[in-house]
């Protein structure tokens, strides 16, 4: 805007340097999480995920081959033990191995070492390992310690880990899959129905990625362990939550907002003043007064309490954000179509909720994001002794607790439980700014 | 019966029920209870369209009475009284709030919640004015903006995950895998660490200093020297003076950092355990925030910069102001009240954070805050009295700008 009255500011190198260094800055984070979501354990524990996109050095701990099995008696009577032990691992180039833990960079790679008692070991840079002993050697394969440099590597483990085996992979086929039927779709519904283009893509998108996971299931349904189990059912019961929480308020809010912006009637403003008041109420206040009623009412801890809880707190956001996009709306529409005899409710339903579809998006992913992002609520009203109602929010935090160290567990399903509202984000991203330029100029 | 299919008749009730009754009241009301018919159908169209606004707004009604209105109320009683043994209660007066003053833990939230309250919706605030500011004249800006913008959409737990990463400190003999420790053992008090550790933050103190000073100056003067044909009623004279005195302690405050911050030994190449380190984990914990809420500052802040007249801007060129000028004097100007929206928006985020300080630190190492202090009361130590009497204090926090909403609201509506 600088640029109105023709000079081109001096200043432009400097902004872009420093608008990039910002975006840098607010993406690490996510990213470093994201990255180590796809390291192993022993990957994470050794070093920062900054250094995963390039060959990094490690310390490692290998084992030669079983001597009993794999050892072959020379001409001159010595046995020997070869192979490489990287063996069906990963590849990586040695600099420098030890035969102890107390010394395991003594030898550089080509080295041979003695062992003592007739054996010596050698191993070279790309693994391959001979180990010889005048008597025939017993027990394990000898321990090798080896500082080496690893390519980059990464994994799906701790997705199969998390939400069990082979999840991931079978939702990316079926997204592909989902994809090309919506394009093709798109394509027919363009020569046939031309204004449908959109929706077609959509419905038979997600219609697709849903009957593909019904018929084939995701992964093969078997779980990797205690993590698996409790991750994915508390993914499916943060959707449980979230999904009617959503939805009713909205219905419930727009009806509100049609009668205070487009209805006379004796403490409308009065109305309107409160709403704007209770938006900034902190939900903190109503957490024993409602626990208390809901238990004595006997809806107690479950699903129905925490989808009235949320009803609850969304609807002065509802109602004060279609409200103000209804009042908006020209007025002209509204009174010809009742001077031709409509209804309140006619008019509401024919005519006001088509046009204000757009708020409703805003304020559905509103709710959507606050829903499924939430912890209190669902401490409060949903959570019981049983833990079967558990949510992913609550999950994180317990993982947080018990297996502090875990990094590769907790990256993994941290990224899993915000990588929805970030999909959501992104594609509806319009919305969400309009929803938050309507909701926050008071 | 799966939660999930009790989810799906849930959806299915709720949104069904909700339609059947505005459609059968409203029926109700135009065929049963006032015809619009008959000798009376003059007035019972009138009284009709009388009584149908409240069938539109009784759910919501409703809902916001029991869920909000109500436990404002109800949560007042239950600060004022005690729970017997037997489920019976006992009005006790202000005891609950007595003994909750008289705890340390109390205190300490309230100091952090005044630590947080001063930082985050001032870093968040200026942090998203200089990005909406700098995208906004870039042709890639909006890319950069919803990148930036990107963590609203991220929970507070899960944020809480990508910064205990960040913060992650392993004993010394290992490779540290937390950021923040790896560049702080790059620091060994040479040269560099000199300029970025003392001179740096020294810097950045003394013009936060100097900001704020500025700022107590703006607000103090007319005191002192009122302008000539503006009359200011007593409430906001009242205003200012307070302002004012807590702006310049403020001031006085982040000048003595100064001071502090160049002279403060600190361990070189030792890792550390950020979030115990008390006092400076507070601002760690912030830092969480401080990330999440900058988006949600730049979006409106940018919407409003676009709002900004061109002619002004224009005219301050042509008169040969400098950017820095145009964005100081021109545009600020206009926008003021955008910040001060964005800002008691904010505000009222950090006045209920809860989740960040439950998932990092749960209020160890001296983090406690007002809503993980009410959390501790009410489900740990199952004391509903001062659980109660501290949900009473945040609501107390909340009401200046719930007043002031409400009177701008109000203003506006006329």
């Amino acid at each position: 805007m600088d640029n109105i009255a023709g000079t081109k500011s001096s200043l432009n190198w400097a902004v872009h340097i420093s608008v990039v260094l910002l975006v840098v800055l607010w993406i690490f984070p996510t990213v470093g999480l994201f990255v180590s979501s796809f390291r192993t354990a022993d990957q994470i524990s050794t070093s920062g995920w900054w250094k995963a996109l390039f060959p990094s050095e490690q310390s490692l701990t290998l084992r030669a081959a079983d001597p009993d099995d794999f050892a072959v008696q020379q001409a001159d009577g010595t046995w020997v033990v070869s192979g490489n032990l990287f063996e069906g691992g990963t590849e990586a180039e040695i600099s420098r191995w030890g035969s102890s833990s107390r010394e395991i960079s003594a030898y550089a790679a080509g080295e041979a070492a003695d062992l003592g008692d007739g054996e010596s070991f050698a191993v070279e840079a790309n693994g391959d390992y001979v180990w010889s002993s005048v008597d025939q050697p017993s027990g394990r394969g000898q321990r090798v310690f080896v500082t080496a440099v690893t390519p980059p590597e990464f994994t799906l483990e701790n997705y199969d880990t998390v939400l069990g085996q082979g999840v991931v992979q079978s939702l990316l086929v079926y997204i592909v899959a989902a994809v090309i039927v919506g394009t093709v779709a798109g394509f027919s519904a363009r020569s046939l129905r031309p204004d449908h283009t959109r929706s077609a893509v959509i419905v038979f998108g997600f219609g697709s990625l849903i009957l593909l996971s019904v018929i084939f299931g995701l992964g093969t349904g078997q779980g990797g362990g205690q993590a698996s189990d409790d991750m994915a059912k508390a993914f499916f019961n943060t959707l449980t939550v979230t999904i009617p929480a959503t939805i009713i308020p909205i219905t419930i809010a727009a009806f509100a907002a049609y009668a205070l912006a487009w209805m006379d009637f004796p403490g409308r403003a009065l109305l309107i003043a409160a709403i704007v008041g209770l938006l900034v109420v902190p939900l903190q206040l109503a957490l024993i007064p409602l626990l208390r009623l809901h238990l004595e009412i006997g809806i107690g801890k479950g699903y129905l309490g925490v989808w009235l809880a949320h009803t609850g707190f969304g609807m002065p956001l509802a109602i004060y954000l279609l409200r103000n996009y209804m009042a908006g709306l020209p007025r002209d529409i509204i009174e010809n179509a009742r001077v031709d005899g409509a209804t309140d409710f006619q008019i509401f339903t024919r005519i006001i909720l088509p046009l204000s579809f757009p708020a409703l998006a805003s304020f559905a992913i509103f709710q959507f994001l606050w829903t499924w992002n939430d912890l209190l609520v669902a401490l409060v009203f949903l959570i019981d002794s049983s833990g079967n109602t558990t949510v992913m929010t609550r999950q994180i935090v317990e993982l947080l607790g018990t297996r502090g160290g875990n990094w590769e567990i907790l990256a993994t399903a941290a990224f899993v439980s915000i990588s929805v509202p970030l999909i959501v984000f992104f594609a509806m991203q319009k919305y969400l700014v309009r929803g938050l330029l309507a909701g926050s100029v008071k | 019966m799966s939660p999930a299919l009790q989810g799906l008749i849930t959806i299915f009730i709720g949104v069904g029920g909700c339609l059947a009754y505005f459609y059968g009241s409203n029926i109700f009301l135009d065929k049963v209870l006032f015809p619009a018919k008959g000798i009376h159908a003059g007035r019972n169209i009138n009284r009709a369209n009388m009584v149908r606004p409240w069938l539109f707004l009784m759910p919501a009604l409703l809902a916001l009475g029991l869920y909000l209105a109500y436990p404002v109320v109800e949560t007042f009683r239950l600060s004022l009284s005690e729970r017997l043994p037997g489920g019976a209660s006992q009005y006790v007066g202000f005891d609950n709030y007595r003994r909750m003053f008289a705890e340390d833990k109390f205190w300490e939230a309230m100091r952090n919640n005044l630590l947080w309250l001063l930082i985050v919706p001032a870093a968040a605030t200026a942090l998203g004015l200089l990005v909406a500011q700098l995208t906004d004249r870039i042709k890639w800006g909006s890319f950069a903006k919803s990148l930036i913008f990107m963590p609203m959409a991220i929970s507070f737990v899960g944020a809480a995950v990508i910064f205990k990463l960040i913060y992650d400190a392993r004993p010394a003999d290992q490779n540290q895998i937390g950021i923040l420790n790896a560049l702080w053992l790059q620091f060994d008090g040479g040269f560099g660490s000199v300029l970025i550790l003392r001179v740096l933050p020294a810097l950045m103190f003394a013009g936060f200093a100097a900001v704020v000073g500025y700022a107590a100056y703006l607000v103090g003067r007319p005191i002192v020297k009122p302008a000539a044909h503006v009359v200011e009623g007593i409430a906001l004279k009242l205003l200012r003076v307070v302002g004012a005195v807590l702006l310049s302690w403020v001031a006085v405050l982040s000048a003595l950092n100064v001071i502090d911050s160049a002279t403060l030994a600190m361990p070189y190449g030792e890792q550390q355990t950020w979030l115990t380190i008390p006092f400076w984990n507070n601002f760690f914990l912030m830092v969480v925030l401080i990330w999440i809420q900058t988006g949600f500052a730049m979006v409106i802040l940018s919407a409003a910069l676009r709002g900004i007249p061109e002619d002004t801007i224009e005219a301050a060129i042509i008169d040969g102001a400098n950017p820095f000028q145009i964005f100081f004097k021109i545009k600020v100007p206009q926008i003021m009240n955008t910040i001060v929206v964005v800002w008691t928006t904010i505000t009222i985020v950090v006045l209920k954070v809860f989740d960040i300080v439950f998932a990092m630190t749960n209020g160890q190492w001296e983090t406690q805050v007002l809503a993980n202090y009410m959390y501790d009361k009410l489900f740990r130590s199952n004391d509903w009295g001062v659980g109660s009497a501290s949900a009473m204090i945040i609501m107390l926090l909340v009401t200046p700008i719930l007043v002031w909403n409400v009177y701008n609201a109000r203003k506006e509506m006329r």
